[in-house]
């Protein structure tokens, strides 16, 4: 069973809010302090296919399209204890469009050939279009599950719990399938071992250019882009808050109590 | 839509918006109702569009991706729709880009507004974990949108009497099954759906504080939620997860209590009217947000608040 999961980097998006700055003119974050990292749920959709793998055997593949610095990602990846890595090179100014994104991640995945499950995270932790698992999926002609929290091997290919409005539905899919992961306590995403993230400097990642993938051009398919941020902006909040006062913690907590219940009565 | 569902405040605000845009690009509005349709829906969707396509046969009874998808591509075909509208649940959210693929059209979820300028929709949503707000131009038609549709006010009654007609059409094989669905608390009103909405996150420390925050709630006829912090740890059930990924909620009251308030859980609940929060630290980004709130241990605070919320007075 061979296993690719799709994975991110992105500016930490855990920055407080007033250490958080755009570039209107670039329509992009600013990175400022920000360290890069791996967007959650890449990580969660790791740490998925890491504990399959330990039911049911098989290889994990990590794939990241970016610039060189995303390597980075597939080290720690590496070090989680991933089979192999693919960096597919981002020459060009990173771009929130899915579309191109899953067409590249696409590409790839037919040259790493047999792939039978792959995952990517639900959305990005910076744009968070949530499409390019689904976009992906569609481009690939294979089944796709959204918001998947559990993995098994099933006689049909696999059977997954997945999170819905109201609760969790199974389901089950015939391989090769993708499944967008999202977070439960259970797949919380494991951390690297100091040997490991020693050894994963050792160990090899597959490069590619979109030239290596017969790709000439982010921009798939011709025609007007599928997703164009026109503009990005910060909207600004005023601090209005009204902290209630008191000697004691509970001569705090009943003029709390007292404007809770006014707030209540008045819905 | 998902007739399924009814004319629930998620369909009200999807009709409200179908019906401005298209009363703006001067177009017909189509409402394609997926699964069974009764008597009540339609009566309450006929003064809005301008034409019903129920598409109820068997297959679609319950919800599948493959055959939703494939009977979306079918409907959509020949009137070839300048933008195709959905709401924000599971369901929806997992069409809207695959519903764009196959009709070379463009996408974008969980929208909150919808301008067009120059011919083209123009989108917003929320980005980098609710710190930032992007215009998105979907230059391909059809766009295919996701509305966060609760926060999109409701159609004004037109006097427009909509003609529904059924139609069945052949329908792809399926990819995928449905083996079973469980809910998280049946019977239960719709968190979106509560006015008065108690959440607890890290701070809370465990699982046990909850049932403090549930019977806070009860006394108040709301709910709880929880922060993606407290459910990873387990805590709370994903179903009451609040924020950015989770439950976009608006409520008319939001207790936060041992929440931080950063951007990504705030982008699920910002809509709300008033947000009061429980925290020990003063500098917690959640205060921003507030009308009023209190630096405390919450387990100073909670007793004090049952004892006055269950006096009455």
């Amino acid at each position: 069973m061979n296993v690719v999961v799709c994975m991110k980097q992105i500016l930490d998006p855990e920055i407080p809010t007033r250490d958080f700055r755009i570039d209107a003119a670039r329509k992009e974050a600013v990175r400022g302090s920000a360290n890069l990292v791996t967007s959650i749920f890449c990580e969660n959709a790791l740490e998925m296919a890491l504990q399959f793998r330990d039911r049911a055997g098989g290889r994990i593949t990590a794939v990241t399209f970016g610039a060189s610095a995303a390597e980075e990602v597939l080290r720690k990846s590496l070090a989680m204890k991933a089979d192999a890595a693919v960096l597919v090179l981002n020459q060009a100014r990173p771009h929130p469009d899915p579309l191109s994104v899953a067409a590249v991640l696409a590409a790839a995945l037919r040259k790493i050939g047999s792939c039978d499950l792959i995952l990517t995270g639900r959305e990005s932790g910076d744009w968070g279009s949530g499409q390019t698992g689904a976009l992906l999926a569609e481009n690939l002609g294979c089944p796709c599950i959204s918001f998947v929290d559990e993995i098994e091997a099933s006689a049909a290919g696999v059977r997954v719990r997945r999170q819905t409005d109201f609760g969790f539905e199974s389901m089950s899919a015939q391989l090769p399938a993708v499944l967008t992961i999202t977070n439960n306590e259970r797949n919380v995403p494991r951390i690297p071992k100091t040997r490991d993230v020693i050894a994963s400097h050792r160990q090899p990642i597959t490069r590619w250019t979109l030239a290596d993938l017969g790709i000439t051009t982010p921009e798939l398919p011709a025609g007007a882009p599928y997703y164009e941020v026109a503009e990005l902006f910060i909207e600004s909040r005023e601090s209005r808050c009204q902290f209630v006062t008191g000697d004691t913690p509970e001569q705090k907590a009943r003029a709390f109590a007292e404007r809770l219940a006014q707030a209540a009565r008045s819905c | 839509m998902f007739g399924a569902r009814g004319f629930d405040r998620s369909a009200q605000g999807l009709l409200g918006a179908g019906r401005d845009l298209a009363d703006r690009l001067q177009a017909q509005l189509a409402v394609v109702c997926l699964g069974p349709c009764d008597a009540q829906l339609l009566s309450a969707l006929e003064h809005i569009a301008d034409e019903i396509i129920v598409a109820d046969q068997p297959e679609l009874a319950s919800y599948n991706a493959d055959l939703y998808l494939g009977a979306l591509q079918k409907i959509c075909a020949e009137p070839r729709p300048r933008a195709i509208l959905l709401g924000n649940d599971t369901y929806s959210q997992e069409l809207v880009p695959r519903l764009a693929y196959r009709l070379a059209g463009s996408a974008a979820g969980d929208v909150t507004a919808i301008t067009v300028e120059s011919g083209c929709l123009r989108v917003r949503r929320s980005v980098y974990g609710g710190k930032a707000e992007a215009i998105i131009a979907l230059k391909r038609s059809p766009a295919v949108v996701g509305l966060r549709a609760r926060a999109f006010a409701p159609a004004a009654e037109g006097t427009r009497s909509a003609p529904g007609h059924h139609v069945s059409v052949d329908l792809p094989d399926t990819t995928t099954r449905l083996l079973e669905h469980t809910s998280a608390s049946a019977g239960a009103e719709r968190l979106e759906d509560a006015k008065i909405v108690i959440a607890g996150g890290r701070g809370i420390g465990g699982p046990e504080p909850f049932i403090r925050l549930q019977q806070l709630a009860a006394l108040l006829g709301g709910q709880i939620a929880a922060s993606r912090a407290a459910c990873d740890a387990g805590w709370a059930p994903p179903s009451l997860q609040v924020g950015q990924t989770g439950k976009k909620i608006a409520p008319e009251l939001y207790l936060a209590v041992g929440i931080h308030g950063a951007s990504q859980h705030m982008a699920g609940v910002s809509d709300a009217k008033v947000i009061a929060a429980i925290n020990t630290d003063p500098d917690a980004p959640i205060f921003k947000y507030c009308s009023f709130g209190i630096v405390e241990d919450f387990r100073k605070v909670l007793p004090i608040l049952h004892e006055k919320l269950s006096s009455g007075s």
